[in-house]
């Protein structure tokens, strides 16, 4: 399944979104420890498969939470995304 | 004082069945943010369902949920073979064997409400906007949910019925009073939003012109949110906001898609899915003894 | 020279003359629903305070969200264009500005000649502004100016979940009914807003000095959850409402 985590408000669209079937194709996992602000963790969905998902904590502030690895100038790739390797991680932003 | 955004609460039980001829008895709470609903089954069969007020306390709206349900059917607690606790306060119901995601339990409550054709759900609660896209079984293929943001939402529509001073069992009605859609509200944030309806009351707006043009920002907004993970029919609305036809109208008009006529309160998806996932795992636990 | 600059904010008109690079009179008027209308008496008081006329004024020029409606300016400005001039002008060491208005918040990096090198917004949404903490004022039943000095008596700081208006409200109102004490909940409303306000800053990388303007810098009890969530001080001007219709001025003497 896809899972869209994050928010629509009157500044834009911000999801980080998980294909979990890929995902559940996973060996290391390697995302959730990339990400330098703890943004995601690997959770056992409602379906028993082991997935990552955006901690709850910041699913809500997930452009603010997002935002240091997000300058304007001299992006460089994310890091979670560069870690993942079945290519199961996007940015909506 | 009236309190216009205050809703009805309301039970019902099956009066033609008797439940002691069951085999299976489940139940699925759904403790959400807003309103709390307890549904039980009996043999994967709808029995009896109350519809609340969320309290201050998770725990024990919970339990008034679940008391309220099955009053005047003789069922106590003890009757009761697997109990699924899902919604915002699942993790709060004291009494329930499990938790489950309401994105889950809300894809298999529409596949059994609206059958196996539906592929897509959207669920508009009190205080967050979800698209869920399931398949056959009512297993969940994609979702998205909006919980920061109040546009889209109950409490968002609730603000607006405070400001007209409109019960919100009417807001939608009132809404498709105009003789010409006017513009939307330039705004999706409530609190600007707000701001620009007073605006209006101001330049001499009616109060249905007003509505017209606030449920027609937000019908957009949902349009935009189901467009994230694309709608596919059968297309279902559950939740409260599928009682509001100003909303449900606009939506379809602009989708080109009609939702499914509901044949059981919209409100109780999520209970009832998770009184069928109750269900497979009250089975899976009687036949592992 | 006399010059003028407008600030059409969203909620409120600020008008500023400038006699050369002095402040001589300023005006403050709500933009209610006419805003064109609001601004002009808004200006006719500006020329009353700096004691000269509408004739004696050589150049006005406009900002703010409502500068296309702006009377008597002959060009606009963009806001953050406006801040960092102003932020310059009054503080040569400045190299970021954070302007927290009614209804948008801004962080910007500018050069030591004032230029804009960078800027992020927090833009319609209410959460990300001065909007946030009026709400927030209604639902504690308190007076704006006074939730500031309220939250600096907070003993512990609290989590605040919602990250919207509308809910953040529900919320102090099921904080208020299980007795978490008020000063708390209004540290964490500041708390949050000041959160919200950072991560703009830290987009942009900031660096100081640190310059504080728009409305909300009036309150105490923001600055002091700014400060701490961006680990170091920031120096707010005198009027900083003003601030973003004086850099408008500036830049009309500057032709």
């Amino acid at each position: 399944m896809k899972a869209h985590y994050g928010y629509k408000d009157g500044a834009g669209d911000f999801f980080i979104i998980i294909d979990t079937d890929k995902c559940a194709e996973c060996e290391d996992r390697g995302c959730a420890s990339a990400c330098p602000e703890g943004v995601l963790e690997i959770i056992t969905d409602d379906y028993d498969d082991q997935v990552a998902a955006v901690v709850e904590d910041h699913r809500k502030k997930i452009k603010y939470s997002c935002a240091p690895c997000k300058p304007d100038l001299d992006r460089a790739p994310l890091p979670c995304v560069a870690a993942c390797g079945p290519d199961a991680l996007t940015h909506s932003w | 004082m009236t309190e216009y955004w205050r809703w009805k609460e309301h039970r019902w039980h099956d009066e033609e069945a008797n439940w002691r001829d069951g085999e299976l008895i489940t139940a699925g709470v759904d403790v959400g943010s807003v309103s709390s609903q307890a549904v039980v089954m009996v043999d994967g069969e709808l029995y009896a369902f109350s519809s609340m007020r969320t309290g201050s306390d998770s725990p024990e709206s919970a339990r008034k949920a679940m008391d309220w349900a099955m009053e005047g059917t003789g069922l106590t607690l003890d009757d009761v073979g697997f109990v699924v606790g899902t919604g915002y306060g699942r993790v709060n119901v004291p009494f329930s064997d499990k938790a489950i995601t309401e994105i889950a339990c809300h894809a298999r409550g529409a596949n059994y409400m609206y059958g196996p054709g539906v592929r897509t759900v959207l669920d508009m609660g009190g205080q967050d906007c979800k698209v869920i896209r399931c398949d056959e079984r009512g297993k969940v293929s994609a979702f998205v949910m909006n919980d920061k943001c109040a546009a889209g939402t109950g409490r968002g529509m609730e603000v607006f019925a405070d400001l007209l001073a409109i019960p919100i069992e009417e807001v939608g009605e009132l809404s498709l009073q105009v003789e010409e859609e006017p513009p939307p509200v330039s705004c999706t944030c409530v609190v600007f939003a707000k701001s620009e309806a007073t605006a209006l009351l101001r330049e001499g707006w009616p109060k249905s012109k007003v509505l017209a043009a606030y449920c027609s920002a937000m019908s957009h907004r949902v349009v935009t949110l189901l467009e994230q993970v694309g709608v596919e029919e059968q297309f279902a609305i559950t939740g409260g906001i599928a009682k509001n036809i100003g909303i449900v109208r606009r939506l379809e008009d602009e989708i080109g898609i009609k939702a499914q006529p509901a044949k059981f309160d919209t409100q109780i998806a999520g209970g009832l899915g998770g009184a069928l996932f109750a269900q497979n795992l009250l089975k899976k636990k009687l036949s592992a003894n | 020279m006399i010059t003028a600059g407008i600030d059409m904010g969203s909620k409120t008109i600020k008008v500023v003359i400038l006699r050369d690079t002095e402040i001589v009179g300023k005006s403050i008027a709500l933009a209610g629903f006419e805003n064109r209308e609001a601004a002009e008496t808004a200006y006719a008081a500006a020329l009353d305070d700096a004691g000269v006329g509408m004739d004696d004024v050589e150049r006005v020029v406009a900002t703010g969200a409502g500068r296309g409606n702006a009377p008597y300016a002959e060009r606009d400005i963009s806001e953050v264009a406006s801040d960092a001039r102003a932020a310059i002008s009054l503080y040569p060491t400045a190299r970021t500005v954070i302007d927290v208005g009614a209804e948008e918040g801004r962080a910007i990096r500018c050069t030591e000649k004032g230029k804009v090198l960078d800027f992020a917004l927090n833009e319609k949404c209410a959460a990300g502004a001065g909007a946030f903490t009026e709400a927030m004022s209604r639902a504690l039943e308190v007076e704006i100016e006074a939730l500031g000095q309220m939250s600096l008596a907070s003993t512990q700081a609290i989590p605040m979940n919602a990250q919207c208006a509308v809910f953040a409200e529900s919320e102090v109102v099921s904080l208020l009914h299980a007795k978490v004490a008020k000063q708390d909940i209004a540290r964490a409303v500041h708390d949050a807003i000041a959160s919200r306000i950072v991560s703009l800053a830290r987009k942009i990388g900031f660096e100081p000095e640190v310059v504080l303007i728009g409305g909300v810098a009036h309150n105490i009890g923001f600055v002091d959850s700014l400060q701490r969530a961006l680990e170091c001080d920031v120096v707010i001007p005198d009027d900083p409402e003003y601030i973003g219709a004086y850099g408008a001025a500036l830049a009309a003497a500057e032709g």
